[in-house]
């Protein structure tokens, strides 16, 4: 098979915790299968900072932050298929259970009120840092998504049940075991 | 303790039955404004219900207040003809003369303001209840003067009586309104014919349940008259139901104003037909202010041998007794109703088995409407073939339609069945060009100004007698939008489809009103009106994409004008998204925002 | 078959007895149809709607709907199925249901049937509602993120337990709740124990049992073990 013919796919983890990512490497020597058919884009695997146009984007983490909301737009605008993997990309998982709570009263417990940070700390205001959405939530409110993967993480044969379906041209399926939300 | 013997008395007046729970709560709430926690606790111990319970039922209706409720409780009427009528404005200026925001008690407790869905008066609106007491016609300087009165806290006894009159606004009468039967004379012609020749001419007259159903009225009480009372104490029920709560609909508040004798006769009527010897009217809590006139039509007829024990001297024992409900539009639904009349939260029942074998207290009931009591008393006096020649074939008589909207003269108009839109908009002087008429309700049909022509009976439009019209200058999104959130409020959250499903579509309705919607969104509805058309436990939840479903299919421009994009929005506004993290950091500059659209 | 009363059920035969219902049928000929807030324990509640068939070509509950003789019964076709993912859908966005973080997870029949009908995503928008969590029990504890109003706990506290600890009330999808039978609102101030048949009964991971939570790994709990249309199935 010549290089021009692998399928571009790029990755990036969100409000995640890179765990999706982990399992994905746990895919083991099928990973020697999986670069047979795929080049990697943009991807904590490659190290690429922006991402060019692809054929595949798959998306770890969910949109709790401004700067989450600019690569998760890079991505859609960039990759014909996108992949929401993951719990917290799925439905907001773990980041979004701050949801009940008043963005506002968080910010001050964890930088005016409640003790741990250093005396004569506040509420971070360099422009360099990404601002916090009001609500952590799935990718799905922000853009268009077309495929998706559930699992905390997904176990690594979902994962590559999931990918060698799509790259197959089949609609993934995942059988009892392999579809998990945990 | 003073709160504690009010309890008692209440409690007392009704026999400690938790049965009458409904109106042990409203009256308890009359006599201490609200309904608090230890009042829960004290009601439960008197009727010997779970505690629990009580607090479901006082938790279901939006009547009945589980917190502090305020001296003065205004409610704004929300439908959309009071929303055409300029009632957001109102409120809006009535918040701020009272400093208030919709739906917060004021800081002193003295005064809410908030909506409710509507309450029946919309050939007068904008109209509104303050502490449950019907007012009409608000306007500027009622809404200025209303907020005086309230800031100055003189008891709503004291407030001017011409806001709290109600017009009947009869326009056009036919065989119903012009009946000029006096008081007995149906009871009088059905007893010389006895029960089972009374079922047979009703059934003979072809008259159907003008609730919008339409099933045979003389069916309904032979198939209760046939079934066996159940348990211990067997018994026949007859229920009225005047939980007239569709928006856009009033007739009944006009036959219980200036018919009520022929109501209470048809229940009657209805009574000696299926071996009752009582019924039960269940009136919605927004016409709590007919109970007196109500009561002394009652006490007139038992004085008059037309109710109580031998009625006119026939061996016939029959009473008729008022319930309220308390602002919960499911309970117009029969089994729902029954719930109520039982104490319990509105949930329509899982059918079969029906009210005429199952009803009220487990007992055969029929539930009839206003109109079709009224119309059965038409059916004793003149026969059924008679009536049988009024209307069209399947659909015998005449209809109440409650007209609103844009025309001269809105108020009550009754045709005989069959009558065109056409007829009843000339009739009401539409005015300039209609775009739309909605016919029988949020639950009922958009029409276009293609379809004029159609008839308003059983073989084209049913209806239960709403009748709201939108000229050209009427954003039919809008009406929509308005149906769309009143079904979300006043689903009862029995089941899926409709509980979660309402909410789905009021929230995709706002995010096109706010204009970040897109196609998808609109397939979405879509989705939507498919499951719940079927999947849904009653008629509210099948029915409530109906408005939707028409006037996407008939009015899509309005839609689509509001379209951001063909393909996707966000779920949300995600400037507006960092609003609290801009708040708390004071920062304004580019990276500080979120364009919406890319 | 000739004397025994039977329906069809995806084309297959079922026999039933008269007075049971298309579920019950289904339940004993071993057949599988969604479901969430049915329990052959109770009386049918029928609100899940997960349950929805069509027989003869309309839509209906099949744990409140008689079986009768002449029945046509689709169950498992793609419009049904499609429709019961939506459901599980809007039940997923109307609580807060992060399983990863759930004890129940592995051991919920709402997690279970959605994997038997490859819910992938929850779909809609979610709503995120604020809801309580009580640990006022010395043994149980509820957490009502989770809810998705069945109502098995209330009809295993009246009819099983004869309490009444649980009961619906409120309306729609933002007042209607369990209520608590105490004055309090709290669980630690009734009757309820550990014992009842009602801390046993929540099919998702509301009434939670104090002190034993995620002693069963994964991998090892109920519906890893086998997919719940099999386990519900053979009930």
């Amino acid at each position: 098979m010549s290089e021009k013919t692998k399928l571009r796919v790029a990755t990036t983890s969100l409000a995640g915790c890179f765990g999706c990512h982990m399992s994905f490497l746990d895919i083991d020597e099928r990973l020697l299968d999986l670069l047979e058919l795929v080049e990697f884009d943009r991807s904590p695997i490659t190290d690429i900072k922006h991402c060019g146009p692809c054929d595949l984007g798959i998306i770890e983490g969910g949109v709790c932050n401004a700067e989450n909301v600019h690569v998760l737009r890079e991505f859609r605008k960039n990759c014909k298929i996108l992949v929401a993997m993951g719990a917290c990309a799925v439905n907001g998982g773990l980041p979004a259970q701050r949801n009940h709570l008043d963005l506002r009263d968080i910010l001050e417990a964890v930088y005016e009120t409640e003790g741990g940070l250093a005396r004569g700390v506040h509420i971070p205001n360099d422009p360099e840092l990404p601002l916090p959405l009001n609500k952590v939530h799935p990718i799905h409110e922000v853009v268009k998504v077309d495929y998706f993967l559930p699992g905390c993480p997904p176990p690594a044969d979902a994962i590559w049940k999931f990918l060698t379906d799509l790259l197959a041209g089949r609609t993934p399926h995942l059988g009892h075991g392999l579809l998990h939300y945990d | 303790m003073k709160e504690d013997d009010a309890i008692l008395a209440v409690l007392a007046r009704h026999g400690n039955d938790g049965s009458r729970l409904m109106q042990i709560l409203r009256e308890t709430q009359e006599a201490l404004g609200w309904l608090a926690p230890e009042t829960i606790t004290a009601i439960a111990r008197g009727v010997n219900w779970p505690r629990a319970k009580v607090e479901g039922t006082a938790a279901f209706y939006s009547f009945f207040h589980t917190r502090p409720r305020g001296k003065y409780c205004v409610l704004w009427s929300d439908n959309i003809t009071d929303r055409m009528l300029g009632n957001r404005d109102l409120m809006q200026a009535m918040c701020a003369k009272l400093w208030l925001e919709p739906g917060r008690l004021s800081e002193d407790g003295l005064v809410s303001v908030n909506t409710t869905s509507c309450t029946g008066m919309c050939d007068q609106g904008p109209a509104l209840l303050v502490n449950y007491r019907a007012v009409t016609r608000m306007d500027m300087a009622r809404v200025e003067q209303m907020a005086e009165l309230i800031r100055n806290q003189v008891p709503v006894e004291q407030w001017p009586a011409e806001w709290f009159r109600v017009e009947d606004n009869i326009r056009r009468k036919d065989a119903l309104l012009d009946h000029g039967l006096v008081p007995g004379e149906a009871l009088a012609a059905a007893m010389e014919r006895g029960p089972a020749g009374l079922i047979d001419e009703i059934k003979a007259s072809g008259l159907r349940g003008r609730g919008g159903a339409g099933f045979s009225t003389g069916m309904k009480w032979e198939f209760c008259r046939n079934a066996p009372g159940n348990g211990d104490q067997p018994a026949h029920y007859v229920v009225c139901n005047a939980d007239e709560g569709e928006p856009g609909t009033f007739k009944d508040r006009v036959l219980l104003t200036s018919h009520a004798d022929l109501v209470f006769e048809g229940m009657t009527l209805a009574g000696y037909a299926i071996g009752a010897q009582k019924g039960l009217m269940y009136l919605r809590g927004e016409y709590r202010y007919m109970k007196d006139a109500l009561e002394a039509v009652l006490a007139r007829r038992r004085d008059d041998r037309l109710l109580g024990k031998r009625i006119l001297d026939k061996d016939f024992d029959f009473d008729i007794e008022i319930h309220f409900g308390a602002g919960a539009y499911v309970c117009g639904e029969e089994s729902a109703l029954i719930e109520s009349l039982e104490g319990k939260p509105g949930r329509p029942r899982i059918r079969p088995p029906f009210p005429v074998t199952h009803g009220y207290l487990n007992q055969p009931t029929t539930v009839n409407n206003v109109e079709t009591l009224a119309a059965a008393c038409l059916v004793a006096r003149h026969g059924g073939a008679w009536y049988a020649r009024l209307g069209t074939a399947k659909s015998a008589g005449t209809k109440l339609l409650s007209v609103s909207g844009d025309v001269e003269r809105p108020g009550i108009y009754e045709y005989p069945f069959g009558v065109t839109v056409r007829q009843v908009l000339d009739d009401a002087g539409a005015t300039g060009c209609v775009q739309g008429v909605q016919v029988s309700g949020p639950s009922g049909v958009t029409l276009s100004a293609d379809e004029l022509d159609r008839r308003i009976c059983f073989e084209d439009i049913p209806t239960a007698g709403a009748f709201m019209v939108f000229d050209c200058t009427r954003d039919m999104f809008e009406v929509a939008r308005n149906f769309a959130h009143f079904f979300a409020h006043e689903s009862c959250g029995f089941c899926t489809p409709c509980r979660v499903g309402t909410q789905v579509v009021a929230r995709l309705m706002d995010k096109l009103a706010t204009g970040h919607g897109s196609q998808y969104d609109i397939d979405e509805m879509f989705k939507m009106h498919r499951l719940m058309q079927g999947a849904s436990h009653c008629g509210l939840g099948n029915s409530a994409c109906n408005p939707l479903f028409d006037t996407l299919n008939k009015f899509r421009p309005a839609y689509e004008r509001r379209l951001k994009s063909l393909e996707y929005e966000p779920a949300f506004d995600l400037d507006a998204a960092l609003s609290q993290a801009r708040q708390m950091t004071g920062r304004d500059d580019a990276g500080a925002h979120l364009e919406n659209a890319e | 078959m000739s004397d025994q009363n039977t329906f069809l059920l995806d084309g297959e035969e079922i026999p039933f007895v008269p007075g049971q219902t298309i579920m019950q049928a289904a339940q004993a000929a071993g057949k599988y149809i969604p479901h969430l807030c049915w329990h052959p324990e109770f009386k049918p509640h029928g609100s899940c709607k997960l349950c929805t068939v069509k027989v003869n070509g309309r839509f209906g509950s099949s744990c409140t709907m008689e079986a009768a003789t002449g029945q046509n019964v689709e169950n498992r076709t793609q419009e049904l199925d499609d429709k019961r993912r939506t459901l599980l859908q809007l039940l997923f966005v109307e609580g807060n249901h992060f399983c990863p973080s759930c004890e129940k997870s592995g051991n919920c029949l709402l997690q279970a049937t959605a994997y038997d009908l490859g819910m992938m995503t929850p779909h809609f928008d979610h709503f995120y509602p604020d809801r309580p969590v009580d640990a006022s029990h010395p043994d149980v504890m509820l957490d009502f993120n989770r809810c998705i109003l069945c109502s098995l706990c209330v009809q295993a506290s009246e009819l099983a337990d004869k309490k009444f600890v649980f009961v619906m009330g409120g309306r729609g999808m933002r007042g209607r709740k369990i209520i608590i039978n105490s004055e309090s609102g709290k669980l630690g101030d009734t009757d309820f124990a550990v014992g009842d048949r009602a801390a046993s009964i929540c099919p998702v991971g509301v009434i939670l049992r104090k002190r034993v939570g995620f002693a069963v790994p994964y991998g090892e709990r109920t519906y890893d073990k086998a997919p719940g249309s099999a386990l519900e199935a053979a009930k």
